[in-house]
């Protein structure tokens, strides 16, 4: 039965499963879905967490299961897999402009660096206004991977995707 | 011992360490001074159960008894747990709560870089992504030494109270036994005495620009690799193994 499926159509299938917690974004478009593969008539899925305590993943799990179901793959199997690590690189720029409109300001900059530990806080862009004049609030945010920020001009608080 | 069962009891260190920790700050919940500060403390909490979820998932298939992450979270007692005693005191007041993620957060910023390069591919992969995360976690932590410490007279004395009472378990976080030795010979684990120079390295620079003292402690508590533990850790099990003990298995 799945042998009537490509890697290909298998993707476009799982592009259609939304980040439960970003769901403006897919888990293709934030780099969570790393491979697909037929292993003898099962279908092996590998995800990546974007944070090792990430909570959604599980619901992820459950959402490809599900998908996958639909077009009646029953034999499913989702790998969770650490390396390489996940890295806000990953991210599309494509997907960076969703998040952006969502509200969500994207990555800044590449991957994590050693500044992390002693730098500053950048000058990021209000995703509602454009403005600057931004400060953070917390590193700490709605959810592991995101930074809570305020804008000065526009008063609205807004997420900042960390980069990691 | 055989490599096998070194790197099982190491695995529970490390996982054990982060669990504990982990479910000592998510007490934090609800109780946090600022609202910013309960959310920082819940992000930094889940990291940390996360990070044991997948070193204990790793042990369980080291020790090949088909005991899983859950099974050894849950199921084992006081005596077979390998935290630090560091990690399972009591959260205190939350100058104290932060002299012990800054002390614990240091440690193990410098124990995952080294473990970053194991001949382990799992524990390599584990480090790696785990070592971006504390990097956050320490420089919220570091950040908060530097206000408290630097702030008022008040906060410099609870946040000096604080080292003080933690300072005699920091040094087990350096003793090395039998497991290490197996280990450092396969190029798993680092020499911990590494870590130890750029800790102390690293820790009293922050304590002096904090204008804070580094305690002096004569007396080292230890206990930790042998499953000897404070009597705090026994009230904490208590609290986190109840619901899994009395509903075997149950699901939702
Ligand atoms: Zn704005």
């Amino acid at each position: 039965m799945s042998k009537t499926y490509s890697q290909e159509q298998i993707f476009k299938i799982l592009s259609e499963i939304p980040d439960p917690e970003i769901p403006v974004i897919n888990i293709i478009e934030l780099g969570i879905l790393r491979e697909v593969k037929f292993v003898n008539d099962e279908c092996v899925v590998v995800i990546t967490p974007t944070y090792t305590g990430c909570p959604a993943m599980k619901v992820i799990e459950d959402d490809i299961k599900i998908k996958l179901k639909e077009i009646g793959i029953e034999k499913v199997k989702v790998e969770l897999v650490f390396s390489p690590a996940w890295t806000t690189d990953w991210i599309s720029d494509e997907a960076k402009e969703k998040l952006r409109a969502y509200g969500i300001a994207p990555p800044d900059h590449s991957s994590q660096d050693k500044k992390v530990l002693l730098g500053k806080a950048r000058d990021l862009k209000c995703p509602q206004c454009g403005s600057k004049n931004t400060e953070m609030i917390s590193q700490f945010g709605s959810t592991a991977c995101k930074a809570l920020y305020r804008c000065l001009d526009c008063k609205e608080p807004f997420d900042y995707f960390k980069c990691l | 011992m055989t490599v096998q069962e070194a790197k099982f009891e190491y695995l529970l260190r490390l996982g054990d360490s982060s669990l504990i920790i982990g479910h000592r700050l998510s007490e934090w919940c609800g109780h946090g001074p600022i609202l910013e500060e309960d959310i920082a403390l819940i992000n930094i909490a889940l990291d940390f159960v996360g990070n044991a979820t997948s070193l204990l998932a790793y042990a369980g298939q080291v020790e090949g008894k088909g005991r899983d992450e859950d099974a050894l979270a849950y199921l084992r007692d006081e005596r077979e747990y390998r935290n630090l005693l560091i990690t399972e005191q009591p959260n205190g007041d939350f100058a104290n709560t932060i002299a012990r993620q800054f002390l614990f957060d240091t440690y193990m910023y410098f124990l995952y870089e080294e473990l970053k390069s194991s001949k382990d591919e799992t524990i390599s992969a584990i480090a790696v992504k785990s070592h971006k995360e504390i990097t956050y976690h320490l420089r919220h932590t570091t950040e908060w030494m530097y206000r408290f410490g630097d702030g008022t007279v008040e906060s410099h004395e609870r946040l000096q109270n604080g080292l003080n009472d933690l300072w005699m378990y920091t040094s087990e976080m350096f003793d090395m036994d039998e497991v290490d030795a197996i280990l450092i010979k396969e190029g798993i684990v680092p020499d911990l005495n590494k870590v130890k120079v750029s800790w102390e390295k690293r820790v009293h620079e922050v304590i002096a620009e904090a204008t804070l003292q580094i305690p002096v402690t004569v007396f080292k508590q230890k206990g930790s690799k042998e499953g000897k533990h404070s009597e705090h850790l026994g009230f904490l099990l208590a609290e986190m193994q109840y619901v899994h003990r009395a509903h075997p298995g149950a699901k939702w």
